[in-house]
């Protein structure tokens, strides 16, 4: 069984879009949409959930204002500053704990001289399992400002693979999300091969760089692959020499094609609409020999 | 005014619009840059280093001499980050969020912090901005305490404009925290829809008067229009999908430069800002 897994360091490359032609092309797949902060594969795969899941993860701190001696005795020991004060009034003690700031480590609860803090499972998103015209997906939603992305997200490739297995399905196709922290992290490590699709810019360039570099750290393969690659045919020229300095495999190139959001309105694949750039997407497949 | 510029969707030109608007600022404006994960604004300013910062979070180290292995701290630890094992504690220093929480449980003083290296925050000066810009090292899995050593460069007494990291995750949330005002950058297509919802309940959840810029009008349809006027939200600005935009941004250009025709429309956006701030 192999993961192969769609990553880019710069946003909006094409990641997904990409990722939903694989599913066209591949030979019985399982999708798994990791980028559980900002997920879009669903979109254009229209999966129909068969199971939902609550994800809980790590903890939030509660004041129950009833036992609160307002001490303040929590606030300065937060090092995230979710320890705020007040009105006694409206909220019955002077001090609450701000959700979004609360990193859920304890030590308030810990401190506190009246056990005054409770300390709840934190709701932080859920997960689907689905069916699609390519066949299983994994995905999620993390909810806002959520912590624990990257749990999330071994929690959704956990369940790829367990699929996988039960219907001896050999390849999991895995929508990464961009940047290079927690939940990038989460959705590269242990997988087969990784495809960096990059576009022909400055910016491009640079986070490719840094996402290269992640890779050979976790010492998973990497191929390149530019899209809208005709916007700077210099650019992706040099992107292409450094890529293979760093020890990448350029495996095509995807022309800029406007039919590719064309397909995205329709909620198919450009490999589905027949787009221009279908032939160099379906190329890329070609090349990366899964 | 502190005026954050974000998105849901990765992509949609945060850069772009963050960049070309602190050029139509003037005198003494600020752009830090916290897409911590990829920061780009530096690829568009450029101009000298002032100040390279190496930032560090404090990160628990255990004393083996003073250690008991009685498991206080690992049982207090809410992020798997210590350990016990045979009578000593472990620190996993790539799990720890820093809390100080160890320390402060640890009844035999065993337990020690110390700098641990995450990234680093340059400050430029490249003209008219001030260009902070934070850098997370590769391989490093959080980036919020970096987001916050770049916030913590604000000069107050200058207009700031902070360049988000995508999405509505910690990163995100810790770059618009106590902003006056978000802009949130979009594409009129269902992806950008989709995510733009999330950055838009995000928002809402903060509390942060915010506004819609739409990038690349015309790629696809009237979607978000739609959902702006249904939500009563601002729509700041429509910046058209012109191929010579695509192309001066690829080559690292700021378009207020080289595409003089745009200026109009940045300098609108500012006005629009400055006129919301009052």
């Amino acid at each position: 069984m192999k993961e192969l897994v769609i990553i880019s360091g710069k946003g909006g490359t094409g990641k997904t879009s990409v990722t939903a032609s694989f599913a066209a092309l591949a030979e019985r797949p399982v999708m798994a949409d990791c980028d559980v902060d900002a997920a879009d594969l669903h979109l254009v795969l229209t999966p129909e959930i068969r199971q939902r899941n609550d994800f809980y993860s790590g903890h939030e701190a509660v004041i129950r204002p009833q036992d609160c001696i307002n001490c303040g005795v929590c606030m300065d020991p937060c090092r995230f500053g979710a320890v705020v004060e007040v009105d006694m009034a409206t909220n019955g003690a002077s001090f609450a704990i701000d959700p979004i700031a609360c990193e859920g480590c304890g030590v308030c609860v810990w401190l506190c001289p009246t056990k005054a803090i409770d300390f709840p499972e934190r709701l932080c998103g859920e997960w689907m399992v689905s069916s699609t015209r390519y066949g299983p997906m994994v995905h999620a939603q993390l909810g806002v400002a959520a912590e624990n992305s990257g749990k999330l997200v071994t929690a959704v490739r956990e369940m790829a693979r367990l699929l996988a297995e039960q219907e001896s399905r050999k390849l999991i196709i895995i929508d990464g999300p961009p940047g290079i922290g927690c939940a990038t992290i989460a959705a590269m490590t242990g997988a087969s091969l990784a495809l960096a699709v990059t576009e022909p810019t400055v910016s491009g360039e640079h986070d490719l760089e840094r996402i290269l570099s992640l890779a050979r750290h976790f010492g998973i393969p990497v191929s390149v692959c530019v899209n809208k690659w005709d916007l700077n045919p210099e650019m992706t020229e040099r992107i292409e020499n450094k890529a293979v300095q760093a020890g990448a495999r350029i495996v095509g190139r995807i022309r800029y094609d406007r039919a590719m959001t064309y397909a995205q309105m329709q909620a198919q694949a450009a490999v589905e609409a027949n787009a221009a750039c279908a032939a160099d997407i379906r190329q890329v497949w070609r090349q990366l020999e899964l | 005014m502190i005026i954050a510029v974000a998105s849901g969707k990765g992509g949609t030109g945060k850069t772009t619009v963050s960049v070309n608007l602190a050029r139509v600022f003037g005198n003494g404006v600020q752009l830090l840059d916290c897409d911590v994960e990829a920061p780009n604004a530096h690829l568009f300013l450029r101009g000298d280093l002032l100040v390279e910062e190496t930032v560090n979070i404090r990160i628990p180290e255990v004393n083996s001499q003073l250690c008991n292995g009685c498991g206080d701290c690992s049982d207090f630890c809410e992020f798997n980050a210590v350990v016990t094992i045979a009578k000593s504690a472990m620190v996993f220093p790539e799990l720890c969020h820093a809390c100080g929480g160890c320390e402060t449980v640890c009844r035999k003083n065993a337990i020690r912090e110390a700098d641990s290296r995450i990234g680093t925050v340059q400050t430029i000066n490249a003209g008219d901005i001030t260009l902070v810009h934070g850098r997370l090292d590769v391989g490093i899995s959080s980036a919020s305490p970096l987001v916050e050593a770049v916030k913590r460069r604000i000069q107050p007494e200058l207009h700031a404009i902070l360049d988000a990291p995508p999405g509505t995750s910690c990163p995100a949330v810790a770059t618009l925290r106590k902003s006056d005002y978000v802009v949130l950058v979009t594409e009129p297509t269902p992806f950008g829809l989709h995510d733009l919802k999330l950055a838009v309940a995000m928002v809402r959840q903060m509390g942060i008067p915010f506004g819609v810029v739409v990038n690349r009008y015309g790629i696809g349809d009237d979607r978000v229009h739609l959902y702006c006027g249904r939500e009563n939200i601002p729509l700041l600005l429509e910046i058209p999908d012109d191929r010579r935009i695509a192309e001066a941004y690829s080559r690292g250009e700021t378009i207020v430069d080289v595409l003089p025709a745009y200026l109009g429309l940045f300098t609108q956006l500012r006005d629009s800002l400055l006129y919301r701030a009052d």
